[in-house]
């Protein structure tokens, strides 16, 4: 098999880190190759040097053995080298095919869009794309927003297609479509290669190439690999993927939600007639395809977004509609999904980020002023307790990683909670070690007979840590279902639309 | 008041509302191009009085209207490069860019007025006069109200379907509005985003130069301190009201225009209606405008975010 791309000795530096060091990858004609590592591997300066995004400081990158220069995105397009990125680049406001040809006509002042409309009609039909080039992109789902992007690579002729995260936004369902499509492009002499952190993903390749902390652990022939291989190289160590948890029979009811709905800033129902309860000892999982309302559902739990209907009774009392403080003040600790926008402040420090929101509570302040004696008291016991790397408690918590950044949320949301810690995304972006702290962390709660409602985009998370998963779609929940009684794929089709088995939610509101 | 209604009022008004429009039109389709590529350039102001008073120098040192008007258009221009280059280059934030440039630009032109009338009588010229257009001026009501008007009138017309068709029917015009809609869009294409910003910038500069130019050349015979009272904030505001779309924008400006207009009428006529109200009214037109059209806002999502790769 004829080598498409090779990459010897690349490195690159951004202010003194190093984002890869000497590394050498290639990649074969027809293959999927992955590029599989944690956050912070290095992978997408990879993918953005091989782009053309980034200058790599050294190494050299050869095109079918020829040494070529990639210094902008204008040469790697030139070369044949496409590349859909995690975050999508396109203008809501333009069409389907006016976001696919903007900047690529070369001559002429009018627009010349049925040259383009022709040449697209024959990719979309020679791959099985489904896609109405005359819609505008803010009206398409995000899944089908994937294809636009990936159209735009195919329309500039790609022979090499970088994918990164291609199924971050996907359901399961649309995950294997993605595949199949990229297989056939494989078929065609098309080279890919294929950004994830996911082991399932990575499965489906020809080669994978693992990265660690800007270097090149491995390539293996995927067939040769095991998962369990694969997720070692990555960490370094070993891990274990299931976290262990004790069977705990649920206690009282904490959390009782029915017929909650919310409107959303255009006046759109994001929450529609969602309905589930929590007990002690049980944590329920929250399933869904990134905006499908789980956001919003956090919001209004934890007081932030004011529900249009319904009632949330938390230990019996009727909270809807109550303001974030009374809900912090009754117990309900809340770990947003984003961490460095709604979790914290950034610009402060470590100390001033554990006592936000209990700023005004006498242990924490005298009178008017803040007591910073006791602020930073309590700074010091939390990164203590919660082993949070940090040089000291004065330090901005926008200077730290992600993965301790979360940890200071942890420490505060846990301090104060009693009852209910709403979780959203809690592990999204972390490392695996970090990962495995926070879902131990949960659990422990779960042990002290918290309840937990706890929203995650990785299914693998939901089915090792919740008792019962909600699965969300569009603001509904199609079904609440036990784990240990279906399938991934099972939950992956209620993901799409699909209803399933409620049964488990009426056996627990009778109950 | 009843003397407002009669004809040659009516045509009075008219007519003179298509007089403040025009210059006025010329500045807000430069403003459109620039905002559409996400410059939001608030140097409106400060870019039409430096375009009034380049067209005012030359004037009277050559006596060449359209020596002048090329000047104005050149002095806009490069009042657009300075924005350009703080706002593509330095990633300044733009509203400081542009309040930047009007204190720079009020200064700097009366400071170079002063130094080219030190010691003697200003220096007046002549400006643009009426060309009446055969057959058509000779139409009741339309004809000296459309078609009785300076050359350059009818040139600022022209430029609203220009730039419509520059804007929705052109490559340029979808790569213009990829800019202030999501640069990067055009940056992953390897197309140059700075340059595209710099060469927008400055078009519409020079066209909003043009505009302080043909109100000095058309309506005026000498520069003044502060000539241009504001206008430049009238064209921000069109914008606004117009939803950032050229035809909105001809229809604020217009409504603008004859407020004015009437304005000035009425304050002639003698009727018992407050001036200063009726010049306070586009601003409270377009903030009811601003709040009726929330929920669909054609205002170029990346506005005034200055783009950076990452």
């Amino acid at each position: 098999m004829s080598t498409a791309l090779r990459v010897e000795g690349l490195t690159k530096r951004f202010a003194g880190v190093t984002a890869n060091d000497d590394v050498d990858f290639d990649l074969r004609r027809g293959e999927i190759h992955c590029l599989f590592g944690e956050n912070g591997a290095g992978k997408s300066t990879l993918s953005s040097c091989i782009f053309g995004f980034y200058r790599p400081d050294k190494g050299e990158i050869l095109l079918r053995d020829q040494p070529v220069q990639i210094a902008s995105p204008m040469d790697a397009i030139r070369h044949g080298i496409g590349m859909v990125h995690q975050h999508f680049v396109l203008v809501p406001e333009f069409t389907v095919l006016e976001n696919i040809i903007v900047g690529t006509q070369r001559s002429g002042w009018r627009l010349n869009a049925a040259e383009a409309r022709q040449k697209l009609r024959g990719i979309c039909d020679g791959y099985g794309i489904d896609l109405d080039l005359d819609a505008y992109v803010w009206e398409l789902p995000v899944g089908r927003q994937q294809w636009v992007e990936i159209l735009k690579a195919l329309y500039l002729d790609a022979q090499i297609l970088i994918l990164d995260e291609p199924t971050a936004v996907l359901t399961p369902g649309e995950s294997k479509v993605l595949f199949d499509i990229v297989r056939k492009m494989c078929a065609r002499g098309m080279s890919i290669i294929l950004i994830t952190h996911k082991l399932v993903e990575v499965m489906q390749s020809d080669r994978v190439t693992v990265l660690r902390k800007g270097r090149v652990v491995a390539t293996l022939d995927t067939p040769a690999t095991t998962p369990d291989e694969l997720a070692r190289l990555m960490v370094g160590r070993d891990v274990s993927f299931t976290v262990t948890k004790p069977e705990l029979a649920p206690g009282e009811t904490i959390l009782a939600v029915e017929g909650l709905s919310a409107r959303g800033f255009w006046g759109d129902a994001v929450l529609k007639d969602v309905s589930f309860s929590v007990a002690q000892h049980e944590i329920l999982g929250i399933a869904g395809v990134a905006g499908n309302g789980q956001k919003e559902l956090f919001e209004v739990l934890c007081g932030v977004r004011r529900p249009a209907a319904g009632s949330i009774r938390f230990k019996g009392e009727e909270v809807a509609g109550m303001s974030p403080r009374a809900m912090m003040d009754r117990g309900v600790g809340h770990i947003p999904d984003d961490r460095f926008r709604e979790g914290l402040v950034p610009e402060f420090s470590v100390a001033e980020n554990v006592v936000l929101g209990w700023q005004r509570s006498p242990k924490y302040c005298n009178g008017p002023l803040m007591d910073r004696e006791a602020i930073t008291g309590l700074a010091r016991e939390m990164i203590g307790e919660y082993q949070i790397t940090t040089r000291d408690e004065h330090v901005s918590a926008g200077k730290l990683s992600g993965g301790n950044a979360q940890k200071i949320i942890i420490a505060r949301e846990f301090l104060h909670a009693s009852g209910l810690v709403l979780a959203n995304q809690p592990t999204r972006g972390l490392d695996v070690g970090v990962i495995e702290y926070v879902q131990t962390q949960l659990l422990k709660k779960r042990a002290e007979g918290f309840a937990i409602v706890l929203a995650s985009e990785e299914l693998s998370d939901l089915f090792s840590l919740a008792d019962r998963i909600a699965v969300m779609f569009k603001g509904e929940i199609m079904g609440i279902v036990d784990p240990r009684k279906v399938t991934v794929a099972e939950v992956g089709v209620m993901m799409a639309g699909r209803r399933g088995d409620i049964a488990a939610s009426k056996e627990r509101v009778s109950a | 008041m009843s003397q407002l209604f009669q004809e040659a009022i009516i045509i009075s008004i008219l007519a003179s509302t298509i007089r403040i429009m025009t210059p006025l039109l010329f500045s807000a389709m430069g403003e459109l191009i620039t905002q559409r590529a996400g410059i939001w350039n608030m140097g409106v102001e400060g870019t039409m009085l430096t375009g009034a008073f380049a067209a005012y120098l030359v004037a009277t040192l050559t006596g060449s209207l359209w020596l002048a008007v090329l000047a104005a258009i050149v002095a806009g221009a490069l009042m657009g490069l300075v924005i350009a280059f703080m706002t593509a280059t330095l990633r300044v934030d733009h509203f400081i860019a542009g309040l930047g440039l009007n204190l720079l630009a009020g200064g700097l032109t009366l400071y170079w007025f002063q130094s080219y009338i030190q010691g003697r009588a200003q220096p007046i010229f002549s400006g643009f006069q009426d060309v009446d257009i055969p057959l058509l001026s000779d139409i009741p009501v339309i004809g000296p109200v459309l078609f009785s008007q300076r050359a350059l009138t009818y040139v600022a017309l022209l430029v609203v379907p220009v730039v419509w068709f520059l804007l929705y029917r052109s490559r340029y015009g979808l790569e213009l509005r990829c800019l202030g809609e999501n640069p990067k869009a055009l940056d992953v294409k390897g197309l140059s985003v700075s340059a595209r910003q710099y060469l927008a910038v400055m078009l519409g500069s020079a066209m909003t130069g043009l505009g302080g130019g043909f109100l000095m050349l058309g309506f005026s015979d000498r520069f003044l301190a502060d000539f241009t009272a504001g206008r430049g904030w009238i064209v921000i505001v069109a914008l606004i009201a117009g939803n950032w779309r050229p035809r909105g924008v001809l229809i604020a400006v217009t409504a603008f225009a004859f407020l004015e207009s009437l304005a000035t009428h009425l304050q002639v006529v003698g009727a018992q209606v407050p001036h200063q109200l009726l010049l306070a009214l586009p601003y409270l037109a377009s903030i009811g405008l601003l709040m009726g059209l929330r929920f669909r806002s054609g205002q170029p999502a990346r506005l005034g975010i200055p783009y950076a790769r990452e």
